[in-house]
């Protein structure tokens, strides 16, 4: 199929009197890296938020593989099959590396089990295992989340957002923070990511995913400024004049 | 000296089997010890909450006055044998714990405190009021239980001995489920609650949902310890339901030390041995235990039991 896997329409949201989204209207095709840019307020993390379920929004729709499922709750979202890291880190600090990512993938298939162990649900700890290698962490599996290096704990929470397997696969901002060398491993693993699974990738630094994004819509003041190809986007002149002196 | 310590703490369940075994020789009375017992699970019920799910109760009164009052009715007003009396006392933990629940989970930090308190209170002028079941301000009187009904044997409840053995293995039993369920998916649930909820949800769990589920399970560990607490003291003071009763779960599990399973039964221990031990020299002996317990928090803060984990290990 080679429909949008997510489609939005109209989409707004309201902080009291402030419009930090308005009528966004947006396709997001299956199994493409497509990139949200736009410089710093102009509403990618809230627009990350509707997507992401976070919050409900307050105007328009949002549709995940021809289904509504605009104000469908945070929790359900996982199982719906779309998975998120967030702008700022957030994982199971005091818990393991490994712990972390087997919590998320236990968390597909029992949540309020109180008879079973844990311990023998079949395959949680091999998928974790797999999945912090596949991010670089297998050394450090058995280290707490919160002694990770800031650069670690952002390679965990893609772990953590994989072991839902998800088909769509959001990254507010998954290099921020990131030292250079980083930022390259960093930018590296999601080309990989994105060979299997659809990516949107939201990023204030422009040029950082100019080379590894299919498409690239361009948010400003909290509206669809543009979108295409990257070198659409490089050539219009509204983006150009939005990022010029802020070269990224 | 290592070896035995790490044995303890991979083993809790039946680290605790051996800590309940010797207890009693090691206090200068069994009723404390079996005080301690009663007190052990009400802390540890109370620290599922605080604990495991990372939100701190000041309701938990009411689940272990409303078990105890429940067991006493049961056996004074119903005549109902003696495990129907238990079980009702357990029943009426969760459900009071499942109300509380309903109505406080989508507050945390101080505002989940002041609901759990407010409900708390609630529940004090409702079994206050209900005098002609509850015995009001003078408590429910004549919970004697003197013998126990097991098939094919009769045993005496007033002896220390048994009544020690009897609420020894109950306890035991309740200690080995409790690290059962938090061994189990959910257990995982509830640390990922309290560890992180924006990350919990966007894991897929419905953070209310775990925090109603931990507050109704721990309703039922409080109920229960109610129950046994009503059949040893033969008596429901009405201060069962009182908000001290609330802060004294609460200094019994961070003096034991919350981020461990067994910390909060040690700190119930430390807590009424003192008690049992300053009260018999000075009437100022809330204000000795009070000292003790800014002490650990100020220098141990881990906890006695937290502390002791983390050198040991
Ligand atoms: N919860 C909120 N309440 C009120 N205002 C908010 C809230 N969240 C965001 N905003 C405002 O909405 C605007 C867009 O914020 P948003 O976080 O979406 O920007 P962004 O594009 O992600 O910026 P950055 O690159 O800094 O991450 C900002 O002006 C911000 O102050
Ligand atoms: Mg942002």
């Amino acid at each position: 199929m080679s429909g949008p896997i997510l489609s939005v329409e109209g989409l707004g949201m309201r902080f009291g009197g402030f419009r930090a989204l308005h009528g966004v209207t947006a396709s997001f095709p299956a199994r493409m890296l497509t990139s949200v840019i736009g410089p710093n307020g102009a509403g990618k993390s809230t627009f990350f938020n509707l997507i992401s379920g976070a919050f409900a929004p307050s105007e328009g729709r949002i549709a995940f593989e021809g289904r509504d499922i605009t104000g469908t709750p945070q929790h359900r979202f996982a199982a719906l099959g779309i998975a998120k890291s967030f702008q700022i880190t957030n994982v199971f600090p005091a818990l393991t590396a490994l712990e972390n990512v087997r919590i998320a993938a236990q968390a597909l298939v029992s949540r309020h089990d109180v008879w079973r162990r844990r311990d023998e649900l079949p395959g949680l700890a091999e998928e974790a295992r797999s999945l912090l290698e596949e991010v670089g962490l297998t050394h450090r599996a058995g280290a707490p989340a919160g002694s990770l290096a800031h650069g670690e704990q952002r390679s965990l929470e893609i772990a953590m957002a994989l072991a839902s397997r998800p088909r769509l696969l959001l990254l507010d901002e998954p290099t921020a923070g990131m030292s250079p060398k980083e930022t390259v491993v960093a930018m590296e693993l999601i080309r990989r990511l994105a060979r299997e699974r659809t990516v949107i990738l939201v990023e204030h630094k422009m040029k950082l995913v100019m080379g590894i994004s299919d498409r690239l819509l361009v948010l400003h003041h909290g509206e669809l400024l543009a979108e295409g190809a990257p070198e659409e986007i490089r050539a219009h002149p509204e983006v150009r004049r939005v990022y010029l002196g802020e070269r990224a | 000296m290592r070896a035995v310590a790490d044995w303890f703490f991979r083993h809790p369940v039946l680290g605790a089997g051996f800590f309940i075994l010797i207890l009693p020789f090691i206090t200068p009375y069994t009723a404390l010890a079996v005080m301690i017992l009663v007190y052990g699970l009400y802390a540890l019920g109370f620290n599922i909450m605080y604990g495991h799910v990372g939100l701190l109760s000041f309701g938990h009164s009411a689940l272990l006055g409303g078990g105890a009052y429940a067991c006493g009715i049961a056996l004074v007003h119903l005549g109902l044998p003696w495990g129907a009396c238990i079980l009702a006392g357990t029943l009426a933990g969760t459900l009071i714990a499942f109300v509380m629940g309903a109505l406080a989970v989508r507050t945390r930090g101080i505002y989940f405190a002041m609901v759990t308190l407010a409900l708390s209170q609630v529940a004090y002028f409702g079994f206050y009021q209900a005098e002609p079941w509850t015995g009001g301000e003078n408590g429910l009187r004549g919970v004697n239980l003197r013998t126990l009904g097991i098939p094919g044997l009769s045993l005496d409840f007033t002896t220390p001995a048994v009544r020690y053995t009897v609420i020894g293995l109950l306890v035991w039993g309740a200690v080995a489920l409790l690290a059962r369920i938090l061994a189990s998916p959910f257990g995982a649930a509830m640390l990922a609650v309290r560890e992180n909820e924006a990350r919990a949800k966007a894991c897929g769990f419905d953070v209310r949902l775990v925090r109603l589920q931990a507050m109704t399970l721990s309703g039922a560990f409080c109920g229960l310890a109610g129950a046994l607490l009503a059949l040893h003291l033969s008596i429901v003071p009405i201060e069962t339901l009182h908000y001290t009763t609330s802060g004294v779960a609460v200094m019994m599990a961070i003096l034991g030390g919350s981020n461990t399973f067994f910390g909060p039964f040690v700190g119930a221990a430390v807590f009424l041995f003192l008690e049992s031990v300053v009260s018999t020299r000075t009437e100022h002996w809330p204000l000795v235990v009070g000292v003790v317990f800014v002490l650990f928090i100020l220098l141990a803060r881990q906890g006695i039991w937290g502390t002791l984990v983390a050198r040991l290990r």
